[in-house]
């Protein structure tokens, strides 16, 4: 007891120098007149930090080694009491026995500790030592001369070692001084326990060594009889005899048969869209490769020029558009518990929209476009064909669900309808003449562009969304009411964002601003949205890993946030300064358009094809198709924003135009790798989607074998 | 409620929402700026031939990567003089029944802004060949090259316009490359993006964001701070036809490396050219050089240093001009005659 009181005195004096020193410099730093230096500010803050936190942690063992010496005295019988369950057998057996044959057995108390005396004085007067040292050298009041500076970093240096060198002196010593406490309580418990009388402790014990003795026998669910199927519950039982090179995933569960011609529609949908997929990111692909190698052709119609917009409406009114509409069909009249209007309005919008993207596409190569207006380069009697094609599929979809069967209107279908009525209005904006000519075609072009990305894309696949995660989560939505937040707040403030496209431009500041308001206000649908799906996920976690399906859910919700929260930071005048115009805008619409959209749609296709079709995809090549654009996604982003940022910092610093294009080279160069793999990704998508819809059944033995019987005549026994 | 449960109801008040903000955020907006905006008492309508090349700067898709914005805010200085207003586009109306309004303002700039082109580099010899291949002019560039734009003859006729394309980017063409009459048209139509005057009175948008300028440190010598980076000027405004390794380029840009106008001791005719342009070797068969300095506004401390870097750099080895004799020398060569 004494000693380690002597102990705890010594430590507390060592700590007072310890805190005390760590005052000096402070107010020294703070008062030196003049003193703009950051560096020093620095450098003391982090002194100070040092010294406070090493001053705590001194005083936290201290505190401990007292607690330490508190418990020193235990009563043998509570302690064995407290302690009963953690005995394991064999400590159980040696309390028993000894207490059987109860023999004393003399300890002796060790005198170990008596060698920390000197040492603690050492450490006392060394403690001492230091503080001398630090407010000497902190008493200097000249600390704007670089000399000074690097005197007092020079200074600091080796007392900041001596420092760390007591701090694990001390600590080794607290260890050992509580080893050795921890020893002797242990002794005197020993022989306390060994002392101990009664009959009661002794049965006690016993009990528990037989409670420990106690084993299943591995039959008391099943009982001893063989195991039998009564019910016919069990199916194609899978049994593990192999290592796994690829974790079996769920099979899709099966479902009420779906009308044939239904089905056949929505393939065809889904069909086109992916040959528009495959084209489209191969266009993507050699653009992105143009980058790096600008003399790959001289041929005019595959100028970059030409094929930047073939490749982005292809998959904007191409992929996107035709597998939306094409799931649409599916969740629109499942929601509505009815049937489609009219499959034949279906056909007729789906040979429209084909042909419109067909037409244009050749027509933007031969370099017939509507003036360069992102996304709306088909010039009107090309995109009057996809305009035709939305009217019928809003005529369609609204007629389905005045049929529906259901009193209440699902959300996926105020979103779905909403999208489609809302695409006619902005066409007709983008595409009417009246308020087009001098500035007028940039305000509606902006207002054009970001209303087809958000309000045709982003409002139908929620929709499509709404209906599939928790479809395929087998859960309710978790928030009616947080869908109906987003809805509205949606619309009221994604329309006006469409001038954030423009900030800093001739367009008037007053409508900039609005843009950038409005761009806040996304956050409120996306926080709403974001957090309703992942709530509708929570403790449904668990399923990602055996479902080939659920991982396309979740890349496309994270994105949602990610992609959706980085559009808004992007919109702010100050962020604006470094990114716009810069290839940090490409990667935020790959984010966004590929990340969210895309990923969603192939949530939704592998959620939806296999009950049409009966097939499911192979695993493996889902898997592949997955990472590979998961992958390719993040190689393409990643590097264009790092490249973008550096772009707009170049520019800010006034540098040559030339130097921001020769630093960009790496990124861009990466940018093609990552193209690369995403481009490999639909190959494979596309090799699924064929798989799911047209491949041959494989030689089914089973199947073979029933065939073959009811061929067989039925023969008499008895031949 | 009963909104959710009645379609038309649902979708009759979406569609008005949306409709309602539609009006608000673009089509009122874009009325107001189309019919409150002329275009400014200096500007020209474009000629028959900048129309036509206006058609190919919109076939080629030159959007994609060239912006006609100079934002108001300081980085945008490098292109133009002042920020650009609404009526700098209120000339680019419809351009046919079937085509909309051409998008000048872009939203990727990937290559260079364009609103100031025809002040920053008017020299045609210089875009032609530019064109026929990037490369030839801007190592660095990875702009597509527009070869469809130009033949190939035998024989050039007196009338043709003759690019003087170096061998290395020739790739094997060996006749004279002509440029068509769709490449003049272009290259007119570029020439035609100067930023013009606003009218006496009308205040210019302010450039935002500017840098601070810090005030030079107590104690340090003042040359070190104020000498520019003739490196950089000369980067930005002459490198693309004179080349980085001052050499020009053949038949098309004269080499500054060992001309004697740089290594003259006399810096006036070298500041001549500069700041008011140069056709003394059109007949040799260099292009005509722009009045760079003027065109740019380049201040005397600017054309310093860039003379000094073309003194010293290279190999060439002249007297480097001091600050006091450039601006002495400066206010006379500005209002006097060209240089032959």
């Amino acid at each position: 007891m004494k000693r380690s009181l002597f102990f705890l005195a010594s430590l507390q004096m060592m700590a007072y120098p310890v805190l005390g020193e760590t005052k000096v410099p402070g107010p020294t730093a703070v008062e030196a007149p003049g003193s703009e230096s950051a560096l020093i500010v620095f450098l003391v803050v982090v002194f100070l930090i040092t010294m406070a936190g090493l001053a705590l942690w001194l005083f936290g063992n201290s505190n401990h080694l007292e607690k330490l010496a508190d418990r020193a005295d235990e009563n043998a019988e509570s302690w064995i009491s407290r302690h009963l369950q953690d005995f394991d057998e064999q400590q159980l057996d040696l309390l028993i026995k000894r207490r059987g044959t109860r023999q004393g057995q003399q300890g002796n108390q060790g005198k170990g500790a008596t060698w920390k005396k000197p040492f603690l004085l050492f450490l006392f007067l060394s403690s001492g030592l230091t503080a001398f040292a630090q407010s000497g050298e902190a008493s200097g009041n000249v600390w704007t001369n670089p000399g000074v500076l690097i005197t007092v970093t020079l200074i600091l240096i080796p007392i900041l070692i001596a420092i760390y060198i007591v701090a694990v002196k001390v600590s080794h010593l607290v260890r050992k001084v509580r080893t050795s406490q921890i020893r002797k309580n242990a002794q005197k418990l020993a022989r306390s326990i060994d002392e101990l009388a009664g009959e009661e402790l002794t049965q006690e014990l016993t009990k528990r060594r037989q409670a420990l003795r106690f084993r299943l026998s591995d039959t008391e669910l099943s009982g001893v009889q063989a195991p039998e199927d009564k019910r016919g519950l069990l199916h194609h039982i899978a049994e593990v005899d192999s290592p796994r090179f690829i974790a079996p995933k769920k099979k899709a569960v099966k479902r009420p048969d779906i009308d044939p011609t239904l089905a056949k529609l929505i393939l065809w949908y889904l069909g086109t869209a992916t040959f528009w997929l495959v084209l489209g990111t191969s266009v993507g692909e050699y653009l992105g490769i143009k980058f790096v190698a600008p003399d790959a052709d001289h041929v005019s119609w595959l100028s970059f020029g030409r094929l930047r917009p073939v490749h982005t409406n292809m998959v904007f009114w191409g992929w996107s558009s035709l597998a939306m509409i094409g799931l649409g069909y599916y969740v629109v009249s499942t929601v509505s518990n009815t049937v489609v209007a009219s499959l034949k309005r279906g056909w007729y919008g789906l040979v429209l929209i084909n042909a419109s993207v067909l037409a244009g596409s050749l027509s933007l190569m031969a370099g017939i476009n509507n003036g360069g207006g992102e996304y709306r380069e088909y010039i009107w009697p090309i995109m009057l064909l996809f305009a035709i094609g939305l009217v019928i599929t809003l005529v369609n979809y609204l007629q389905t669900i005045a049929r529906r069967k259901t009193k209440e209107i699902y959300i996926s279908n105020w979103y779905i309808v909403s999208a489609v009525m809302f695409t006619i209005v902005i066409a007709l904006v983008g595409y009417l003449p009246f308020w087009q000519n001098g500035l007028g075609e940039s305000i509606a072009q902006g207002y054009y562009m970001h209303q087809g990305v958000g309000m045709w894309f982003m409002l139908f696949n929620l929709g499509l969304i709404y209906y599939f995660l928790p479809q395929q989560l087998n859960t309710p939505i978790y928030s009616y009411s947080l869908g109906i937040l987003a809805f509205w707040t949606q619309i009221l403030f994604y329309t006006l964002i469409g001038t954030h496209h423009f900030i800093f431009s001739a367009i008037p500041w007053w409508l900039q601003t609005v843009a950038i308001i409005g761009s806040m206000g996304m956050l409120i649908p996306v926080f709403a949205g974001t957090t309703n799906f992942l709530m509708t996920f929570r403790g449904n976690f668990h399923k990602i890993g055996s479902s080939y399906t659920l991982p396309f859910y979740l890349v496309g919700i994270i994105f949602y946030f990610t992609g959706s929260f980085q559009g808004t930071a992007e919109a702010f005048r100050s962020a604006n300064l470094y990114w716009h115009f810069t290839d940090f805008t490409t990667a935020h619409s790959h984010l966004t358009m590929y990340g969210i959209i895309a990923f969603m749609l192939w949530a939704a296709i592998y959620t939806l094809v296999p009950r049409l079709t009966g097939k499911e995809p192979k695993q493996a090549w889902v898997g592949a198709h997955f990472w590979m654009a998961l992958l390719g996604l993040l190689f393409y982003t990643i590097p264009l924003m790092i490249g973008g940022t550096l772009k707009g910092m170049a520019w800010l610093e006034g540098k040559p135009f030339i130097d921001s294009v020769v630093l960009m080279a790496p990124y861009w160069l990466w940018r093609a790798i990552g193209g690369t793999l995403m481009w490999a990704a639909h190959l494979i998508f596309a090799y699924n989607l064929y798989y799911m819809i047209a491949s041959k059944t494989q030689g089914d033995l089973q199947k073979a074998v029933f065939a073959e019987l009811e061929k067989l005549p039925v023969n008499p026994i008895n031949q | 409620m009963d909104i959710y449960n009645n379609h038309k109801r649902l979708f009759g008040a979406a569609i008005f929402l949306f409709i309602g903000l539609t009006m608000f955020a673009a089509v009122f907006p874009a009325l107001d700026s189309q019919n409150n905006n002329a275009p400014l008492p200096e500007s020209k309508p474009l000629t028959s031939e900048e129309v036509a090349g206006k058609g190919i700067f919109i076939r080629e898709g030159c959007i994609a990567c060239h912006t006609q914005q100079v934002r108001n805010v300081d980085m945008d200085k490098m292109w133009g003089t002042r920020p650009s207003i609404a009526a700098d586009y209120a000339r680019n109306v419809r351009t046919d029944v079937w085509r909309n309004t051409a998008n000048l303002m872009g939203s990727e700039r990937t290559g260079p802004d364009l609103m100031n082109i025809g002040n920053r580099q008017p020299s045609e010899d210089w875009h032609l060949l530019h064109l026929y291949n990037p490369r030839s002019v801007v190592a660095q560039s990875i702009m597509p090259a527009y070869s469809w734009l130009f033949d190939v003859k035998e024989y050039a006729f007196p009338e043709d316009v003759v690019v003087n394309v170096p061998d290395e980017f020739r790739q094997g063409v060996t006749g004279k490359i002509i440029a068509t009459k769709g490449a003049l048209a272009l290259v007119a139509y570029l020439k035609s993006f100067k930023q013009l005057k606003l009218p006496d009175g009308k205040p210019s948008p302010l450039f935002l964001y500017g840098k601070e300028v810090k005030p030079a440190l107590a104690g340090t010598t003042s040359k070190l701070n104020t000498e520019l980076d003739g490196a950089v000027l000369y980067a930005a405004n002459c490198q693309s036809c004179h080349q980085e390794n001052g050499e020009g380029l053949k038949g098309a840009f004269p080499a500054l490396k060992g001309s004697p106008i740089v290594l003259d001791k006399d810096p006036k005719v070298q500041l001549t050219i500069i700041m008011k342009g140069y056709n003394g070797r059109a007949s040799e068969g260099f292009g005509v050089m722009p009045a760079v300095g003027t065109n740019n506004n380049l201040k005397p401390e600017e054309v310093a240093a860039i003379m000094n870097h073309e003194r010293t750099s290279w190999g060439n080895n002249g007297r480097k001009v001091t600050l006091t004799e450039i601006k002495e020398l400066f206010n006379q060569v500005k209002s006097g005659p060209v240089a032959k």
